[in-house]
């Protein structure tokens, strides 16, 4: 199979629009949660989210003309949009877009979203309710469906490859860049712009995600301190929006170019949990099997990893099970590891998850710097595992792991490497 | 222009955003204001729900430019 490396990257978290400013904020230990103030929230029992921060686009706000026509803006939910900007920073960031046709159908998309939009499927539901069926918008549909995202993507850079999305909720963002690597692996395309998006930030969601027990409830007058990955106070997830795309590339071709490359997908894994349809299976099997898979895809053992960017959400089951079946795939090499949460900073970007931690996981082995889990004040089990409370840690990391998990039992597994 | 005419052309610009100078009563949605047929269906809906009227799919249909719009709805309005 051909070699895979990424060029390009490019994000909108809730801490910043833009790569660097979000990973220096990261590193800062910075928060990007926040009471909701931009929709009526009093009697939700989840009032906190890790929005974006919207301005005029300087200092790291995120402006949505600047990425997209505000006549289409209209058309489509957020996580349309926070596509538009992140793969349109990846693809500036990558150097290069296809000019002839030849080019074109050979550079492709796969953008996935959890959820897609339920912002207007929310709105729209009260228009059909109060106003009737020819009321409904012609773009309700077009502006919701997941795979709009990368197909708005491909027509505003004439990607005419491969043209896909994933659905698997929180592991998104990891199978849509894992899938992404394989296609041009096997020589389908020889570019891709990969990654996911999530806008779910609505009444609906809140509500929704806090009947599953999966949200934080008890941090509403404390929301920076809410998400707080392996501490014993924590008590579910914060939600939070964004969207996280890279350019994967097929190696030769990147290097014949000369394009700076941030590291090899070496290694992809994937596992069902058949368990349960929102709990992680308790002995951690699905999680071992993912991770397990991916290391041997990669050829590399448990101990030959120099960081792991953990799933770890904060909720009070998921966070233990995870650490239990690294803690079983390192065996004597746990003591050597480091591993963290920047859920603790970003809250939970559902199928922009994995994307985002993706890029994390490259710019800590470009810049040698494990970003900290924040809020880890008493971490609730003992392990030899370093879990970078609170303080991001200066090491050489040549090798990462990210993991992803998501509702259904299905999980992913990513690992890079440098490329010397 | 009418009253029927400016809020004709207030929709116009603000659905398909475009300058105010180019929606004059020749104009065609799609050939010169840069619209789509999903566009034209959507202007048509926000045509119904400022002037209360119903516009029947087949009286849509004939509706291609500003002129034939505000034509359609003054009749309406009759």
């Amino acid at each position: 199979m051909r070699r895979v490396v990424v060029t390009g990257l490019g994000m909108v978290t809730p801490l910043a629009c833009g790569v660097e400013e979000s990973w220096s904020r990261i590193l800062k230990g910075e928060s990007g949660a926040s009471r909701v103030s931009s929709f009526e929230v009093e009697d939700l029992a989840c009032q906190i989210a890790c929005q974006i921060p919207r301005g005029d686009g300087s200092n790291g706000t995120f402006n949505p003309d600047d990425w997209m026509d505000p006549k289409e803006q209209r058309k489509v939910d957020d996580f349309i949009v926070f596509a538009m900007a992140a793969a349109e920073q990846a693809i500036a960031d990558c150097g290069w877009k296809p000019e002839t046709y030849e080019e074109q159908i050979r550079a492709g998309v796969l953008i996935g979203s959890g959820i897609g939009g339920l912002q207007g499927i929310e709105a729209t539901a009260h228009v059909l309710r109060d106003k009737g069926p020819r009321r409904v918008s012609p773009f309700f549909i077009p502006g919701r469906l997941i795979n709009l995202a990368g197909g708005y993507v491909s027509i505003r850079h004439g990607l005419k490859g491969p043209n896909h999305a994933v659905v698997t909720a929180c592991s998104t963002g990891a199978h849509a860049i894992g899938d992404a690597a394989r296609l041009i692996a096997l020589d389908d395309a020889d570019v891709m712009v990969a990654g996911g998006t999530e806008s779910p930030v609505c009444r609906l969601a809140l509500a929704g995600f806090a009947s599953a027990r999966a949200l934080s409830t008890g941090f509403n007058d404390r929301a920076s301190e809410a998400s707080r990955p392996y501490d014993k106070d924590r008590d579910g997830f914060v939600m939070g929006e964004g969207a996280g795309v890279v350019v994967l590339e097929e190696y030769e071709r990147a290097k014949a170019r000369g394009a700076t490359i941030y590291g090899e997908v070496v290694g992809y894994g994937m596992s069902g949990d058949a368990y349960h349809i929102t709990a992680p299976s308790s002995d951690g099997d699905g999680a071992y099997r993912c991770m397990q898979a991916a290391l041997k895809r990669a050829g590399m053992s448990a101990g030959e990893i120099d960081y792991v960017n953990a799933h770890g959400t904060s909720t009070p089951l998921g966070d233990e099970i995870e650490l239990g079946a690294i803690q079983r795939l390192a065996g004597d090499a746990a003591s050597r590891m480091t591993m963290s949460s920047t859920k603790s900073s970003t809250g939970h970007l559902l199928g922009a998850a994995g994307a985002i931690e993706a890029i994390f996981s490259l710019l800590a082995m470009r810049d040698g710097m494990a970003p900290p889990t924040i809020n880890l004040v008493n971490p609730s089990v003992e392990t030899e595992i370093d879990l970078v409370p609170n303080k991001a840690k200066p090491m050489t990391i040549d090798s990462a792991l990210s993991n992803s998990f998501g509702f259904g039992g299905t999980n992913a597994s990513l690992v890079f490497r440098k490329v010397a | 222009m009418s009253d029927i005419a400016d809020r004709v052309k207030k929709i116009v610009i603000e659905h398909l955003g475009v300058d105010a100078e180019k929606v004059t009563v020749e104009a065609s949605f799609i050939d010169d204001l840069g619209a789509d047929s999903l566009d034209t269906v959507e202007l048509v809906m926000a045509f119904e729900e400022e002037f209360g009227v119903e516009i029947p799919d087949d009286a849509a249909e004939t509706i291609l430019t500003v002129g034939d719009a505000v034509k359609f709805l003054e009749k309406a309005a009759a």
